[in-house]
């Protein structure tokens, strides 16, 4: 009978999304067995320990328990209703991928053949399209695109190489040459006796990780689209990349982007940010980062691309000062903080607007990101820069 | 290896959330029947408890103080990047293995033996992990700040943690004559992964209760006057409500009442306030903004009762 609810419970908690393993159920078990059931209390602080892994799980684990302890039997009603919404979170089978419809519609034909084929398509892409093709595309503003180019874009925009170069860890590797390695060397000697072989040994060099803060606000809107797609390919393909989108609020969607499909990963960003192309509040957006994630994300000389026009919403003066505070906080806790600009597309750019000259005494660089050409030299730029010791 | 059968480590564990309760009661600590539970599972199945929570809430000082209260060996180990294999479980002494050829080499011994020799357990440095595994009784290992470390040495304690076993190459593998109690603790700089938080018990230490940090400021600042103590604890609460940068800890709220102890203050008053709050507070911002009034209303706040 406990067993028996226990995995009803189980299964409550992972259609609520959570993962449940088979192993936790176990677990579960043993867990109650050990305390008894005469306190609640203590039931529900042994399923916690066993059945949760983050802390921000616990609201959504104490909704279920308390429902649960109540009627087993409301519960799975409950989650019977809301279980189309709750599922939400992976629709894999939901009929309108894009790429999908692309693939049946038949004058797009010869391009979504190309899509089919996962791993050579970005050299199918470049054949298919002359130099002067791929070159104009480079360097069209992506306002400007037409639909399709914008698409094209899109794809290429997520296989641009990472904006930040290795840096020197503490741990080390094997490699060819370097610092002599005792230990290698002689754990080498006994199975080539007659042979000396000298190992060696060098400090391995990893991307430092990159947090991304993407303006979402109405004015930014296409670039900001373009920019998810590249941070999608960021995450794809390199570990650390945490990205949070801002318009009226901070949203992360690092979880989201991890997706393999981008056309999923997208719908499920866009489900998460509730303010998509509204106002903009950069100072409420920084200073709630600072507090929430700076912390848990800055760890290991994190760069922090800022993605924004740097037009804020409210304009007033006292909006300017925290604005001020909240991006030298977050200088602070960065190793290098680079704002990307579309606006610097123009050439005679000038920072008049108070969020912007706010913002610009504590970027180290502010680079622009209208076109794919620019976007592709943020590596380059950012490699330039010698790594400083602060 | 073979070592004695140790005596059975469940005979000295509690047998109750309430014996666990007491016990660390016995050695100053006070903590939840939440924390209870979940230390009490983690030493009833032997599953490593992992503790998350904000700086200062006592997630290191549980592991100190159940070391204590079992009257068992406490193995730290601290975190930080760049931590390998050799600093944390085991490290050949390269030293004298090279003495040991050059002896051989002089007594012109065959390399077979030489290799037997070379590899043998007493040329093997322990470090914390493998020690862990190697006590007679079971130990309480502290892993400490686990967030520190990078992803590599996750890896690595997959199999510590879940098996209670070391590989060594050279040797074999090394299993725990007594498994050792095992305690984690993270400050969350980085989300730590998901196949080393499923081995575990997860705990999220939260910031005590009002009642609750009265009675360990009176545990552990007896000179505190009962006056201060109470206004000591009920400032720190409305501060931690604050949205301040960093929320003082209870350590921070232990440290202040010490500290006005040792000023002679018998009770808050902004002066003092203002002159200690850099026992309570890390961040320049969050000072300034104490200082810029808001100190003196949480006073008089405290004053209204």
């Amino acid at each position: 009978m406990l067993a028996q609810n226990i995995v009803h419970f189980s299964r409550v908690l992972r259609a609520a999304g959570m993962q449940v393993g088979v192993d936790r159920v176990l677990d579960a078990l043993q867990a109650v067995e050990c305390v008894g059931l005469d306190r609640r209390g203590d039931v529900h602080a042994a399923l916690s320990a066993v059945m949760l892994d983050r802390h921000d799980q616990q609201p959504l684990f104490d909704a279920a328990f308390d429902a649960f302890w109540k009627d087993p039997k409301l519960l799975e009603r409950m989650m019977l209703l809301l279980l189309p919404k709750v599922q939400g979170r992976g629709q894999k089978a939901a009929p309108r991928i894009n790429r999908l419809e692309e693939a049946l519609a038949p004058p797009r034909e010869a391009r979504a053949r190309e899509q089919s084929a996962p791993v050579p398509q970005e050299i199918r892409f470049d054949a298919a399209m002359s130099f002067s093709e791929r070159e104009r595309l480079a360097h069209a503003d992506f306002e400007s695109m037409t639909v399709q180019e914008f698409e094209a874009a899109q794809r290429i925009a997520a296989q641009l190489a990472p904006p930040v170069s290795p840096v020197r860890q503490r741990r080390k590797e094997s490699s060819p040459r370097g610092a002599i390695d005792l230990r290698a060397s002689l754990a080498a000697m006994p199975r080539q006796p007659d042979a000396l072989q000298i190992r060696r040994m060098r400090a391995r060099m990893q991307r430092p990780p990159i947090v991304v803060l993407l303006d979402i606000s109405g004015s930014m809107e296409r670039y900001a689209r373009l920019f998810l797609h590249y941070a999608h390919g960021l995450t794809r393909r390199h570990v650390h990349v945490h990205t949070f989108t801002f318009g009226t609020r901070l949203t992360p969607i690092t979880r989201q982007l991890r997706h393999r499909d981008p056309d999923v990963a997208m719908r499920l960003a866009a489900d998460a940010m509730p303010d998509w192309k509204g106002g903009t509040r950069i100072a409420a957006a920084l200073d709630e980062f600072n507090r929430r994630w700076a912390r848990r994300t800055l760890a290991g000389n994190a760069a922090v691309l800022l993605v924004t026009d740097g037009l804020d919403r409210d304009e007033a003066h006292e909006s300017a000062r925290t604005l001020d505070r909240c991006a030298a906080e977050l200088r602070r806790h960065a190793h290098e903080v680079v704002w990307l600009n579309p606006l610097l597309r123009y050439a005679g750019f000038e920072p008049r607007a108070a969020g912007v000259r706010a913002l610009l005494p504590h970027v180290d660089r502010m680079l622009p990101m209208h076109n794919l050409a620019s976007l592709a030299d943020l590596a380059r730029h950012l490699r330039e820069a010698a790594p400083r010791i602060r | 290896m073979s070592s004695p059968p140790p005596a059975s480590p469940q005979a000295l564990l509690p047998g109750s959330i309430d014996e666990v309760v007491a016990a660390l009661a016995a050695q100053r600590y006070l903590c939840d029947r939440r924390l209870a539970t979940a230390l009490f599972l983690s030493l009833r199945m032997g599953r490593p408890l992992f503790l998350e929570g904000e700086p200062g809430v006592g997630k290191t000082e549980l592991a100190k103080v159940l070391a204590a209260a079992l009257d068992t060996k406490l193995l730290r180990l601290q975190c930080y990047e760049g931590l390998d294999v050799a600093q944390t479980a085991y490290e050949w002494n390269v030293a004298r293995q090279m003495l040991e050829i050059r002896i051989a080499e002089a007594g012109h011994q065959g390399s077979g033996e030489l290799l037997a020799s070379l590899y043998r357990r007493e040329l093997l440095i322990e470090r914390p992990l493998l020690s862990a595994l190697t006590q007679e009784r079971s130990p309480v290992l502290l892993i400490d700040e686990l967030d520190r470390a990078d992803e590599p040495f996750e890896a690595f304690l997959l199999e510590v943690l879940g098996e209670s076993q070391i590989s060594i190459p050279e040797l074999g593998t090394v299993r725990a004559s007594a498994p050792p109690i095992v305690v984690i603790t993270s400050n969350r700089t980085r989300e730590i992964h998901d196949a080393l938080k499923r081995r575990c018990l997860y705990h999220w230490l939260e910031f005590p209760s009002l009642q609750q940090e009265l009675d360990i400021v009176r545990l552990k600042a007896p000179l505190a006057s009962e006056r201060l103590s109470a206004e000591v604890v009920r400032f720190v609460q409305r501060m931690r409500g604050m949205e301040l940068f960093k929320s003082p800890g209870v350590a921070e709220t232990i440290d202040w009442a010490n500290a006005l102890v040792a000023l002679n203050a018998m009770r808050l008053d902004p002066q003092t306030v203002h002159d200690t709050l850099g026992v309570l507070l890390k961040y320049q911002d969050d000072i300034a903004r104490m200082r810029s009034g808001e100190a003196q209303r949480l006073i008089d706040e405290l004053q209204v009762p």
